[in-house]
């Protein structure tokens, strides 16, 4: 595995794609903390969507509260638009076990009843520990269970990978 | 004796138990001050509530009442989805004769999580913090004269939303001083803050004099005490903790030390006046004062529960 070359930019376009096939009129993007966020903003800059996308983190439903404990500053949730009835497809960098995706259905619910949510990822790792699916993957892979892959974002705004864990 | 280790703290320098603010460093506050900002939003949802201590069992135990200190307690642990066991201890088991860490070994038995100490006597929840299991986590609610450290926090919240950075602040903490744990916790912050001017102001009965080894100005003369400053605590003058001659009058101290429009007027033109509450209107705050644009004493309130929630998130994540 240690030849795995992920080049970012080129799923971007890929993922560009996918969510564009999504899109209803009416439909909001969320990005999950923080590589979603990221990547969400940029997929809003180039859909040119009407409405303001909105950004949403899992910290204060994560199941793993209990052995990791609290993350400072933990809520960076922001939805800038009435979730009720509303047509939202979340976006995230990596989707591994499902767990994240959970946690974030359960906060995106503390807000409103949406009417329908998909799921867009950058990159599906499999492993997936809950029955949960993302409607568009730019790219699926199998990585050891021990490597941490996470989405990177330099000062121009260009997208790589970070793989943490032993090769 | 406490041991040289900081009880509040793990091996790992993470917090465990809230029992004063005197020795947490600066990283531990702003991490509570930064969690608390991010449930302040929780207020605003539809469901005002996150799930972080579902299944946990707070006790409040109140060995001397505070309604006001046990109901944002009470708010801040439901708002966590934990369950809330209020026991007002002053009048059941303690009056019976039961000793304190009886009293903790039979609520452990209950399986208690966490145990919100508010005590007359000093060093209390430390005792109670030395002697629980060690997945139970401590927070003191007020203890004696010595600390009440999540109202210290909370004042600290206030203070840097509204003023922001620390490091250029002149504050005055005005009146009875001497009885007062909210001064003490004020004082330990604002210092591990970075606040370069603390002024404690009040008559010499009440501003102890060995203050000053806290680092703070110690001012007799309220003019002096509050010109320039960019934020003015003011204390409750607490009536049921004096006895013998402290005070002339409430008239008089008023008089001298009450925060009125005119003396106001010495601070600077944006500084903010800050009250732990309940206040005496008359006898340490005017009410055009209490109620002016000054004022942030409603703020404080609101504050309180985000604050009170990020230090039980906190300790309850951290295991010993």
């Amino acid at each position: 595995m240690s030849t795995l070359h992920l080049d970012a930019e080129a799923l971007y376009t890929d993922l560009l794609a996918g969510v564009r096939s999504l899109m209803k009129p009416d439909t909001v993007l969320v990005g999950i903390w923080s590589g979603g966020a990221w990547l969400a903003e940029r997929l809003q800059r180039d859909l040119k969507l009407a409405v303001e996308h909105g950004v949403i983190s899992s910290a204060l439903h994560r199941d793993d509260f209990s052995s990791r404990g609290m993350t400072a500053a933990a809520d960076h949730t922001k939805l800038p638009f009435d979730v009720d009835g509303s047509h939202i497809v979340l976006v995230d960098d990596v989707l591994y076990t499902g767990r994240t995706i959970r946690a974030t259905l359960n906060e995106l619910f503390d807000f409103g009843r949406p009417a329908s949510v998909a799921l867009a990822v950058l990159v599906d790792r499999g492993g997936r520990e809950l029955p949960i699916h993302a409607a568009v993957s730019a790219a699926r892979i199998t990585l050891p269970s021990e490597q941490r892959l996470s989405l990177a974002r330099d000062a121009t705004g260009r997208f790589s990978f970070d793989i943490k864990g032993p090769n | 004796m406490l041991s040289r280790r900081n009880p509040q703290l793990n091996s790992h320098g993470e917090l465990i138990h809230l029992l004063s603010i005197e020795g947490l460093p600066q990283a531990v506050l702003n991490q509570i001050l930064d969690t608390a900002g991010s449930f302040l939003s929780v207020n605003d949802r539809e469901v005002k509530k996150v799930p972080l201590l579902r299944g946990k069992s707070v006790f409040n135990l109140f060995f001397e009442n505070s309604t006001r200190t046990r109901t944002t307690f009470e708010i801040a642990a439901k708002r966590l989805s934990a369950d809330v066991i209020n026991l007002d201890i002053a009048r059941s088991s303690a009056a019976k004769g039961e000793s304190l860490l009886d009293t903790i070994a039979n609520l452990s038995a209950m399986h208690a999580d966490m145990f919100v100490v508010r005590h007359s006597e000093s060093g209390a929840p430390y005792l109670i913090a030395q002697h629980c299991a060690p997945h139970v986590h401590v927070v003191n609610a007020g203890d004696g004269r010595h600390a009440h450290p999540t109202q210290g926090l909370l004042d600290m919240y206030t203070i840097r939303h509204y003023k922001q950075d620390f490091t250029k602040l002149t504050v005055a903490i005005v009146g009875d001083i001497v009885h007062s744990r909210v001064a003490r916790s004020d004082i330990h912050a604002l210092t591990t803050l970075g606040v370069p001017e603390i002024r404690a102001v009040g008559p010499k009965t009440l501003v102890p004099s060995d203050i000053r080894e806290m680092g703070v100005r110690v001012c007799h003369d309220m003019k002096e005490g509050i010109s320039g400053a960019d934020v003015i605590i003011m204390l409750r003058l607490q009536n049921e903790r004096m006895s013998g001659a402290m005070l002339p009058s409430a008239g008089e101290f008023f008089k001298n030390y009450g925060l009125t429009p005119d003396k106001l007027a010495l601070a600077k033109p944006d500084a903010i006046v800050m009250h732990p509450g309940p206040i005496n209107r008359g006898v340490e705050i005017d009410s055009a004062v209490a109620d002016g644009t000054h004022s942030v004493i409603l703020p404080q309130v609101t504050f309180g529960i985000a604050v009170r929630m990020a230090v039980m998130s906190i300790i309850a994540g951290n295991n010993a």
